[in-house]
């Protein structure tokens, strides 16, 4: 049905979407752009003026800036690698028969719908906690000096918190993906002599491409703006140390009142995140070619 | 050397008993077909050889050698499965190569082994494509020469020919049949085509609910079905089943005659009926005939027989070819 009146009928049919989706989108994107291009404070009102690009200027000058630029690679690398190992390896687990395998799969799954705030409260004041935490109790059972893990570890504490609400994202999908593995393929591997690890490299990893593509992409997307894990956490600190891109802009529009500043840094991250998809998009992208 | 031998082997799932008792020899460089209808047990005891399934109770043994607990690579068996069971993200040759790289075969002796096996099985121009670029027959004879480069002492095939369409299953069932030549290595062929069985096999064994109803040559089969299930399995078209009356006279339960031995008169004849369908094949013409009280005959005539819908028919079998079986379907 390729007809000059089905297209017609098509495009007609798909104009409220779309026209709502450059509303939602174009609108916001255009007056971040405008205002990253104004000196815009808002502790300053009725002094806004057209700056060109001193705001970015200012935002690439800022020493947090470096640091938060590569917080937030080391944050988003660091989850990746945790959540695609650990869902590799927790999803070849859950795909053995063993009793309670439902229980077992729901306790599995169930981190990833405690919201963010809540999971980094847990583990900030319950677990990482030197005083109270369970770490700290286990630290001190063995002899050990406690660690006070969000004062002197911050980015791996929250690298951690945030794994751990990603990991069940990534083991669902990826023991989907091991079930759809053909049983004759496997067969056929056992019978022509591969072990367990060579039937895993050989046959299974392979078989895994896609959906580690798939994973991997989802969670860079999000993972590019992680917010409340840090804000209930360490609000950025101590210092910069877990200051990421969005935590900066955070800081700069709500906490300095720059619009112009902010408007600044959230076009810089825009750019950021694309060029990251275009550079994952580059290296795994053909994993995605049926 | 690849003799096979099957010492009361017994199979169940749960509480379900596939195969009840079975005992069979294989003997070196045979080709032994299992044939049956969908769900008699032929896979599972294909299985059970492989390794891919435990026995419940028996032993198997390749060459004397009591392999019942031995893991499945260990069994130096190759199998080619219904579904081909390629390795989609490697090449034809990674396809091929794989069992000896798993062996650690030194890579000379790979690529010699994976192009010898090419040749054999005319994959040369297709080395260094993916499975899901090649047709089915080159799915297939990937999957053989997956199943050669390891020399094997025996091949598996669990019904390889299903997938493929009727003009392709001739041709793969004549080059499985010369490959079983140019080798000579015992064969182990599943299918539930008794045309397959036929014209591939040495040996079949023909199986039904689990159990082996007869194991014979294909002509010994034909001509000496020693059952009602194997004279109905084997032949095609089936053969014709009389009970009552017309059977009594004869001294048996049940007679039976094929129809390549009913000899259509238009005068008289043993059974009356009229013609139902007359399928002309050119060769051949089957003629349904429905007869009072028996039910449809069918008759293989000379393809030249002019018969219409409805006419009336005398069909007499020829002399010494009528099949008698007693009560419980044994053969007289």
């Amino acid at each position: 049905m390729a007809t000059l009146h089905t297209q017609t009928a098509a495009r007609f049919m798909m104009a409220p979407a779309v026209l709502l989706l450059l509303a939602w989108m174009l609108v916001p994107l255009s007056m971040t752009l405008w205002f990253s291009f104004q000196r815009y404070n808002l502790l300053m009102p009725g002094m806004e003026y057209f700056t060109g690009f001193e705001n970015y200027r200012y935002f690439f000058s800022n020493p947090s800036f470096w640091a938060a630029l590569f917080n937030t690679l080391y944050l988003v690398g660091g989850v990746l690698i945790i959540t695609l190992a650990g869902g590799t390896l927790l999803a070849l687990l859950l795909d053995q028969p063993i009793f309670g395998q439902g229980i077992v799969r729901l306790l599995v799954i169930a981190p990833f719908f405690v919201m963010p705030t809540v999971s980094a409260l847990v583990w900030k004041n319950m677990l990482m906690h030197p005083v109270n935490g369970f770490f700290a109790w286990l630290a001190r059972v063995f002899g050990f000096q406690p660690v006070d893990w969000l004062a002197q570890l911050p980015l791996v504490s929250i690298i951690i918190i945030v794994a751990w609400q990603w990991l069940p994202f990534a083991t669902l999908i990826i023991l989907t993906a091991l079930q759809s593995l053909d049983e004759d393929q496997r067969e056929a591997a056992s019978l022509d002599g591969a072990g367990p690890f060579s039937m895993f490299f050989y046959i299974t990893l392979p078989h895994l491409a896609r959906a580690i593509t798939v994973v991997m992409l989802i969670e860079t997307i999000f993972l590019l703006s992680v917010f409340a894990e840090i804000l209930v956490t360490t609000n950025g600190g101590p210092g910069t140390s877990t200051t990421n891109l969005t935590f900066l802009i955070y800081i700069q529009s709500l906490l300095q009142f720059d619009v112009g500043l902010a408007s600044a840094g959230g076009i810089v991250a825009v750019i950021l995140a694309n060029i990251v998809a275009i550079f994952l998009l580059r290296i795994v992208g053909r994993n995605l070619e049926a | 050397m690849g003799s096979i031998t099957l010492d009361h082997v017994q199979k169940s799932f749960g509480g379900v008993t596939v195969i009840p008792d079975v005992s069979l020899d294989i003997k070196d460089g045979e080709f032994v077909v299992f044939v049956g209808p969908s769900g008699c047990g032929k896979s599972t005891l294909l299985r059970l050889i492989a390794g891919l399934e435990d026995v419940s109770g028996g032993k198997i043994s390749i060459d004397g050698e009591d392999i019942t607990k031995t893991a499945p690579a260990q069994r130096k068996l190759s199998m080619v499965f219904q579904s081909y069971a390629l390795y989609p993200h490697m090449s034809v040759r990674g396809n091929i190569a794989f069992p000896l790289k798993m062996e650690k075969a030194p890579k000379e002796k790979i690529e010699e082994s994976v192009a010898n096996a090419a040749a054999i099985l005319n994959l040369t121009d297709y080395l260094d494509r993916k499975p899901r670029q090649l047709s089915g027959g080159q799915r297939q004879r990937v999957a053989i020469g997956r199943a050669i480069v390891r020399q094997p002492k025996a091949f598996l095939f669990d019904e390889p020919l299903s997938n493929l369409d009727a003009a392709l299953r001739v041709n793969m069932r004549l080059e499985i049949s010369e490959l079983h030549k140019k080798l000579n290595t015992t064969m182990i062929y599943v299918t539930h085509d008794q045309v397959e069985a036929m014209t591939m096999a040495d040996k079949i064994v023909v199986l039904n609910a689990g159990n082996i109803e007869q194991v014979g040559s294909p002509i010994e089969l034909y001509t000496r079905p020693s059952n009602l299930f194997v004279a109905g399995f084997i032949g095609s078209p089936k053969m014709n089943f009389i009970s009552g009356e017309k059977a009594r006279s004869q001294g048996a339960a049940t007679i039976g005659v094929r129809p390549e031995h009913l000899q259509l008169n238009r005068e008289s004849g043993m059974l009356t009926g009229t013609v139902g369908v007359a399928e002309h094949l050119g060769s051949d013409t089957f003629v349904h005939v429905n007869v009072e009280g028996v039910g449809q005959v069918t008759a293989r005539l000379p393809g030249d027989m002019p018969v219409s819908h409805g006419e009336t028919v005398h069909l007499t079998p020829q002399e010494g070819r009528i099949y008698k079986f007693d009560e419980k379907g044994l053969a007289i």
